[in-house]
C-alpha cells in the first residue's frame, strides 16, 4: 500500500501496453495497475477500454466485480482479517468485532487519518492457526486482540 | 556444514519463520558454525511450524515449534547435531502422525527444496512423465483413468474421462488450465503443493498436455496465496532453465509451457466456468453447461480444468501405474485423499490417507479434539458449502458416496472442528451471508435467495414467526439447491440446512436471549 504513487496517465499506459500481448490480458493488468497506483481509479477505465477493445460499461464490470480492485486509494496500511468459518470456530468473529468498535471502524473502511483500511477476507489458507490475519501482505497465525491493537497502532506511526 | 531446513510454507511464516531464519543465520555466523539453510515446504504437521530440521547422519530431526527466542539455547544444545532440546521431535520422518498415513500427492512436500528441480528428480521426479512419452498418451490416459482418479476440487468427477474427451476433440489449440483459487475455509492442500512441490504440478500438467495434446497451461492462483506465487514462478523458472518447460520438454519434441495467472479475490471464480471467463478477462460470471469446458473451455478451446491436488497426484499415477493408485481406497473413491484438520482442533495439519477413514478417527484420533478442550459440536466438512455433521455421524467413513448419502460432501478435504460454544443458527446465516457476498448474480435463486435467506435466518434468531420462517427458509433452500447454476448457490443450503436438522435447538432460542447478542 504505502509504495503507491499518484494517478499519472503515461505511466499507465504502460502498464497497460507492457500486458497487451498476453491472452486474456486484463487481470494482468488491473494487478500491475494497483500495485502501481494503490487503486484502479476511474480515470483507468476509459483508457483500459479503449486498450482492450471493449465497452465502458463492460470494463467497468469487470473491475468492479473482484473484491480486490479498489476504485480510490485506501490507507497507508491495510489489514485483512479473516471471517472464514475456520476462525469464527477459535473467536474471530468477536475479535473483530470488538477491534472494529474500538476504532470506530466498519469493514473495508479506513482511519480518519488514513493510516489503516481494516478489510475482511475470507479465508487466507492460514486455518490451522485460526483466527489469521494479513498486513500489508505479511500472513499472521494465531491473532488475538493484543495483535491486533499493536498493528493498529503500528500503523499509526509508520 | 550441516543442513538444515526452515519452512518457507505461509503457516510457517504466518508463525514467525521469517524471525526465525535471521535468528539462526546471525546465531550461527557469531558462533562460526558454517550452516545450509533450505526453505522447504511444511511436512503437514501444522501445530509444529515453525518446525525446524536437521540433516544428521540418522536422519533428519525435528524441533519445534520454534520461535526466534528459541535459537540461543538450540544451538546451546547441539542440536545441529541432532542434540536434545524441549522442542525436539526425534526424527521427523518417524513421528507418529505419519503411522497411518499413505503419502501419494505429498510423498515430496517439506522433505525437498520446493525450487530445486535436481532435487525434485533425485526424489522420483518426472518418472512419471517419462513413462508417458514411453507409452503415448492413448495409455498414458488410460493410466488415469485405471487410478480411479476423481477431481479432487470437489466434483469428484473422473480425471481419465475429462482427459479422454478434450484428447478426443479437434485441434490444434487446447489448454491445461489448474484451479488453484482454493477459497473453502479449512483448506490448504494447493497452496502446500504449491509452495512445498511445485514440481509434482508442473509434471502432472505436462504429462496432461501430452496426454490430450495442448501446448499451453495456465494456473489459476488466488491471490490471497502471495507466497505460493512467489515460489511457483520460481519453480516454473527452474523448469525452463532444465529444459522440463519451453519448446523441447526434456528433449521429447513436446512444446508446453505454464503461466500463472493470479485472481482477484472473487470466491466464485473457484467454479471452473467463471474461471475461465476470468482468465479471458471477464466478470467471472459462471457459464450454463454445456457446452463442457473439456469441449469449449478457454478462449472456446477444448480445455482440461482440473483441480491442483488432481493434476499434482497424475506424475505418482504413471510412473507406478494406475493400479497401484486404486489399490488404496473403498467403494468408489480410489486413493488418496489429503484431508485438511483445521478449526477448533488440537493437531491441526494435513494428513494424507486412503479414502474410507472414519469422521471420528480423523478428528479425535488424529486431531486430538477440541483446543479449547471443550466437547466437539459439529465439523463442517467440505468447506463454506459443505455440511455441519455433528458427533452422532462420526462414524461416516470418508468416501465420496457415504457422506452424500447423509446429505453432506468431501469438497476438497477440508474438515473445521467447532466446539460446543459454537451457535449454529450464527453459523447458518453465516453460510448465507457468504453466499450473498460471493454470489456472481447470474441466476435468481443465488442472487436473490442468498439475501432472503440471511434476512430470514435474521428473523428466526430474533425469534419472529419461528415456524413459519423454518418452513420458509427450508422451501428457500430447496429452491436454491435445484435452480441454482453452479455449486455456489446449490450447495450454499447445506450447511444451513444441516444446522438446522442437526441442532434445532439453536434456531428456537428465546427471542430475549438472540436479542441480546
Amino acid at each position: 500500500m504505502s509504495g503507491a504513487v499518484p494517478w499519472n496517465e503515461a505511466r499507465a499506459r504502460e502498464i497497460i501496453d507492457a500486458h497487451l500481448s498476453l491472452e486474456g490480458p486484463a487481470l494482468p493488468i488491473l494487478h500491475a495497475l494497483h500495485d502501481e497506483f494503490g487503486c484502479v481509479p476511474e480515470a483507468a477505465t476509459p483508457i483500459l477500454a479503449d486498450a482492450l477493445n471493449v465497452s465502458r460499461a463492460e470494463m467497468h464490470g469487470v473491475i468492479t466485480f473482484y473484491h480486490d480492485f479498489n476504485r480510490e486509494p485506501h490507507g497507508r496500511h491495510t489489514l485483512k482479517i479473516c471471517r472464514a468459518e475456520s476462525c469464527q470456530s477459535m473467536g474471530a468473529e468477536t475479535m473483530a468485532r470488538d477491534f472494529l468498535a474500538r476504532l470506530k471502524l466498519d469493514w473495508g473502511q479506513t482511519t480518519p487519518d488514513g493510516a489503516l483500511t481494516v478489510e475482511p477476507v475470507y479465508c487466507l489458507g492460514l486455518c490451522s492457526h485460526s483466527p489469521s490475519a494479513m498486513y500489508d501482505g505479511e500472513p499472521i497465525g494465531r491473532v488475538d486482540s493484543a495483535t491486533l491493537d499493536e498493528l493498529a497502532q503500528e500503523a499509526k506511526c509508520a | 556444514m550441516t543442513r538444515i531446513f526452515v519452512p518457507r510454507d505461509m503457516a510457517a511464516i504466518a508463525m514467525g519463520a521469517k524471525k526465525l531464519l535471521a535468528a539462526i543465520e546471525n546465531e550461527a555466523a557469531a558462533r562460526g558454525e558454517t550452516i545450509e539453510i533450505v526453505r522447504n515446504g511444511s511436512r503437514g504437521m501444522l501445530w509444529l511450524e515453525p518446525l525446524i530440521e536437521v540433516e544428521t547422519p540418522a536422519g533428519r530431526v525435528g524441533y519445534g515449534p520454534a520461535k526466534a527466542s528459541d535459537v540461543a539455547s538450540l544451538f546451546d544444545a547441539c542440536f545441529l547435531s541432532g542434540g536434545a532440546h524441549p522442542l525436539c521431535v526425534g526424527k521427523v520422518e518417524e513421528h507418529p502422525f505419519f503411522a497411518r498415513q499413505r503419502r501419494v500427492t505429498f510423498q515430496r512436500c517439506g522433505a525437498i527444496d520446493p525450487v530445486s528441480y535436481e532435487h525434485y528428480v533425485a526424489h522420483g521426479g518426472y518418472k512419471g512423465l517419462d513413462r508417458a512419452f514411453a507409452i503415448g498418451p492413448a495409455a498414458t490416459i488410460k493410466e488415469i483413468a485405471d487410478s480411479g482418479l476423481r477431481g479432487r476440487g470437489g466434483a469428484g468427477f473422473p480425471t481419465g474421462i475429462k482427459w479422454k474427451t478434450v484428447a478426443d476433440c479437434a485441434g490444434p489449440k487446447k489448454y491445461v488450465v489448474v484451479n488453484a483459487d482454493e477459497g473453502d475455509s479449512g483448506t490448504f492442500a494447493d497452496r502446500m503443493i504449491m509452495e512445498g512441490d511445485p514440481f509434482s504440478l508442473i509434471e502432472g500438467m505436462t504429462i496432461c498436455a501430452f496426454a490430450v495434446g495442448a501446448d499451453k497451461g495456465y494456473v489459476y492462483l488466488r491471490s490471497e496465496y502471495p507466497i505460493a506465487a512467489e515460489i511457483f514462478d520460481e519453480a516454473l523458472a527452474a523448469a525452463r532453465a532444465a529444459g522440463a518447460l519451453g519448446k523441447n520438454v526434456r528433449g521429447s519434441g513436446l512444446a508446453f509451457d505454464i503461466e500463472l495467472r493470479i485472481g482477484a479475490g472473487a470466491y466464485v471464480c473457484g467454479e471452473e466456468t467463471s474461471l475461465l471467463e476470468s482468465l479471458e478477462g471477464k466478470r467471472g460470471i459462471v457459464r450454463a453447461k454445456p457446452p463442457l469446458p473439456a469441449h469449449e473451455g478457454l478462449f472456446g478451446k477444448p480445455t482440461v480444468v482440473n483441480n491442483v491436488l488432481s493434476m499434482a497426484t497424475a506424475p505418482m499415477i504413471l510412473a507406478d501405474g494406475g493400479a497401484a493408485y486404486a489399490a488404496y481406497g473403498m467403494g468408489r473413491s480410489r486413493g488418496t485423499i489429503p484431508l485438511q484438520i483445521a478449526g477448533n482442533v488440537k493437531y491441526p495439519g494435513l494428513c494424507e490417507v486412503p479414502f474410507g477413514l472414519k469422521l471420528g478417527e480423523i478428528v479425535n484420533d488424529i486431531g486430538g479434539g477440541t483446543r479449547s478442550g471443550r466437547p466437539v459440536k459439529a465439523v463442517q466438512v467440505g468447506g463454506p458449502l459443505g455440511a455441519y455433521v455433528p458427533v452422532s455421524l462420526f462414524d461416516t467413513p470418508f468416501d465420496y458416496e457415504a457422506y452424500t448419502k447423509v446429505d453432506s460432501l468431501i469438497g476438497h478435504g477440508g474438515l473445521v472442528v467447532f466446539d460446543d460454544t459454537t451457535d449454529m443458527s450464527w453459523m447458518a446465516r453465516f453460510g448465507m451471508e457468504f453466499c450473498a457476498i460471493e454470489s456472481c448474480g447470474k441466476c435468481t435463486p443465488c442472487r436473490i435467495g442468498s439475501t432472503r435467506g440471511v434476512e430470514t435466518i435474521d428473523k428466526i434468531r430474533r425469534g419472529e414467526n419461528v415456524d413459519a420462517n423454518i418452513a420458509l427458509l427450508e422451501d428457500l433452500c430447496e429452491t436454491m439447491k435445484f435452480g441454482s447454476l453452479c455449486a455456489l448457490g446449490g450447495f450454499a443450503p447445506y450447511p444451513v440446512l444441516s444446522a438446522l436438522r442437526h441442532f434445532p435447538e439453536d434456531f428456537r432460542k428465546p427471542a430475549l436471549e438472540a436479542a441480546a447478542e
